[in-house]
């Protein structure tokens, strides 16, 4: 590295693809909700238990992904954003495959079983989900592009509509989670309490990672917003 | 007297291999850092790089060298005192490239940022004021010219940041970047072009027996510039972009930057000649003038064509043979850089680098790129950007001058045990 002339050393490596790469990966983790909580309904176990390692290995990734932007972030480095903002987005993101982790562990561990009146209504939540989680990753997509045209003009115009169409899936996810409450609220009285303690818990780890991308989107706009 | 007349052939000689060394020294390491940024832009590839670095270099060197040559040869030192002993002056002359060579040598092997300009600067300044007197030193020039190497980076960044702006605002603000890019780039062109040829024009072509009045070499030079322009206009009717749907990509408004870059890279390396080759051929006229005429530290005297042509060849044969490499290394590095951002820092540094040499002043091409690119980073323009190097230049001011120095005023007193002194 020192052999380098002096004035390639000026350029450091830049963070955009690393953290595009980051957001990939939590996107990814998240998209196999949907056949997942099938395999769950389905009862096919050994499937659901094959999706669930996959997901885990894909948030291990995300996880070194992330670990490796932090330390590649150093406090010299003099960039169009601030560098808090930065490890901020990178950390919203982070939220997004830690969630999904979560609710795979939690499923699998108490073998969940779910009343199947509620499936079609758990499948949608969770494609709903995951359409949040692809329009953050579909606008992230655009970053390389926003620090390439030096932040103006057309750039922001198209990540901020997509960022509005975020907000919107989100509320969706919000309205599809009180619908499932409400179905659940109908029927607790006759299914065991501690299931339905955790279907509860469950609902809202759910709509959680909705919320999550909806906060990389947010992250988004404060680094355009300078 | 004596010296002179014995030993002066060995002495020029000796003169010659030195400076050639020198040039070809710039050539090999120096002139990447110019055509580097062009070529981390993939603007162009490394072998136009080395053809455009090839014909403009030499063209800078010979049409606007002479007049930090001019600086090298006589505004450091004052003459006057050395009307005695002609020899110590080209015992000087003679340690300072030797140097300046062997300390850039060193410096590339271990990896140190050097500057050629400061370190023959340094190394002048080092043998004038202990091998002569401090008085031999012009105090006053060497201010200047020590202002202006934080001065140079200073201006190189605020052009830089300007021409950015204007990119953010008019090209990619704009609802197509690309149609906005097609109309505004022969713009910056035409300003690449003027530039040149004014500087060029109005102090560069005397040393050629060329002598403009300011106002011809404004018309001259708008002349001059337009023809460039529309060359770009030519260039730029090849890019198409296959269809409108692609309106937010923005690969084609790259590949339009990319043009003007091919424009830029010119101006940068004809900058760069036309201030470092005095590095190397700036004591090798000093040296030459006295023992031409016969010990006589007569400063009237012309810079002669085959001095001028001798420091441009120099550096076009380090380039071929060793600067491609450096070239390669550099372009391989800096693969973050944007055409729309590189053509900004280039730009900006090759016209601080023209002026400075109008000015017959000799500043660090490296240093004034630096500024160029902070000057962008600045603007927004470049996702991450090595602060700490702004440190290490700061180092090599502290360790070039005194290395330059010392080196310089070890063989100063090694000549003069050598050849001699006349009594």
């Amino acid at each position: 590295m020192s052999k380098l002339p002096i004035f390639s050393q000026l350029f450091a490596k830049s963070p955009v693809q690393p953290i595009q790469k980051h957001m990939k990966a939590a996107y990814e983790c998240a998209s196999h909700l949907p056949e997942f909580f099938e395999a769950v309904l389905d009862d096919d176990w050994k499937k659901a238990k094959k999706i669930g390692t996959k997901i885990r290995i894909l948030e291990s990734d995300a996880d070194d992904l992330k670990r490796s932007i932090r330390l590649n972030l150093p406090r010299s480095l003099f960039m169009p954003v601030s560098r808090t903002d930065l490890l901020e987005l990178v950390q919203a993101q982070d939220k997004i495959p830690n969630r999904t982790k979560d609710v795979v562990g939690l499923t699998l561990s108490r073998h969940m079983q779910f009343p199947s009146e509620l499936g079609p209504l758990i499948i949608e939540l969770a494609s709903k989900t995951v359409s949040a989680s692809q329009l953050a990753f579909e606008a992230l997509k655009e970053l390389d592009e926003l620090f390439h045209s030096g932040f103006s003009g057309s750039e922001i115009d198209l990540i901020t509509g997509m960022l509005a169409e975020l907000n919107d899936v989100e509320h969706e996810t919000d309205v599809l989670q009180g619908k499932l409450r409400d179905a659940f609220f109908s029927i607790e009285k006759d299914l065991n309490p501690v299931d339905v303690m955790f279907f509860y818990r469950m609902i809202e780890w759910i709509g959680e990672i909705a919320d999550n991308s909806q906060s990389v989107g947010n992250r988004l706009l404060y680094l355009i917003a300078k | 007297m004596d010296v002179i007349a014995e030993h002066g052939n060995i002495l020029l000689i000796l003169a010659v291999a030195f400076g050639f060394f020198m040039a070809w020294g710039v050539g090999a390491n120096d002139v990447a850092n110019a055509m580097g940024t062009s070529v981390g832009s993939k603007a162009i590839t490394i072998k136009q790089a080395i053809l455009i670095a090839m014909v403009f270099e030499f063209a800078g060197a010979y049409l606007a060298g002479g007049e930090v040559t001019a600086t090298i040869r006589k505004g450091i030192i004052d003459p006057d005192l050395l009307g005695q002993t002609p020899e110590l002056l080209v015992y000087g002359m003679m340690a300072s490239l030797l140097a300046a060579a062997i300390w850039l040598l060193v410096a590339t092997a271990m990896g140190w940022p050097v500057s050629t300009t400061h370190t023959i600067v340094g190394a002048i300044v080092g043998f004038a004021s202990v091998g002569i007197s401090v008085d031999a030193v012009n105090w006053g020039k060497v201010g200047e010219i020590v202002s202006s190497w934080v001065v140079s980076p200073v201006m190189a960044g605020t052009l830089s940041f300007i021409l950015y702006m204007s990119v953010r605002r008019f090209i990619f603000a704009a609802e197509d970047p690309y149609v906005a890019a097609k109309r505004f780039v022969p713009g910056y062109i035409l300003l690449v072009g003027f530039v040149i040829s004014m500087v060029t024009m109005v102090k560069g072509l005397k040393h050629v027996g060329l002598d403009i009045p300011f106002k011809e070499a404004i018309l001259y030079s708008i002349g001059v510039s337009i023809i460039i322009m529309f060359i770009g206009i030519a260039a730029l009717t090849r890019i198409k972009r296959i269809t409108d749907s692609e309106q937010h990509s923005l690969i084609y408004v790259e590949k339009v930057f990319a043009v003007l870059m091919i424009f830029t890279a010119c101006a940068m390396a004809f900058a760069h000649g036309s201030n470092d080759v005095a590095n190397a051929i700036g004591p090798l006229a000093a040296i030459n003038g006295i023992i031409e005429s016969g010990g006589a530290v007569a400063q009237e005297s012309a810079m002669p064509v085959w001095i001028l042509l001798l420091g441009g060849s120099g550096i076009v044969a380090g380039l071929a043979l060793y600067g491609y490499k450096v070239i390669m290394t550099i372009g391989s590095k800096i693969t973050e850089l944007t055409p729309s951002s590189g053509f900004a820092a280039e730009l900006a540094a090759a016209t601080t680098v023209v002026i400075a040499s109008a000015y017959s002043l000799p500043v660090s091409t490296t240093h004034t790129l630096v500024g160029g690119v902070l000057g962008v980073g600045l603007a927004r323009g470049i996702s991450a950007l090595n602060l700490r190097v702004v440190g290490t230049i700061f180092v090599s001011w502290m360790v070039t001058l005194p290395a330059g120095a010392i080196l310089s005023i070890i063989f100063f007193y090694m000549f003069k045990a050598i050849f001699g002194v006349s009594a």
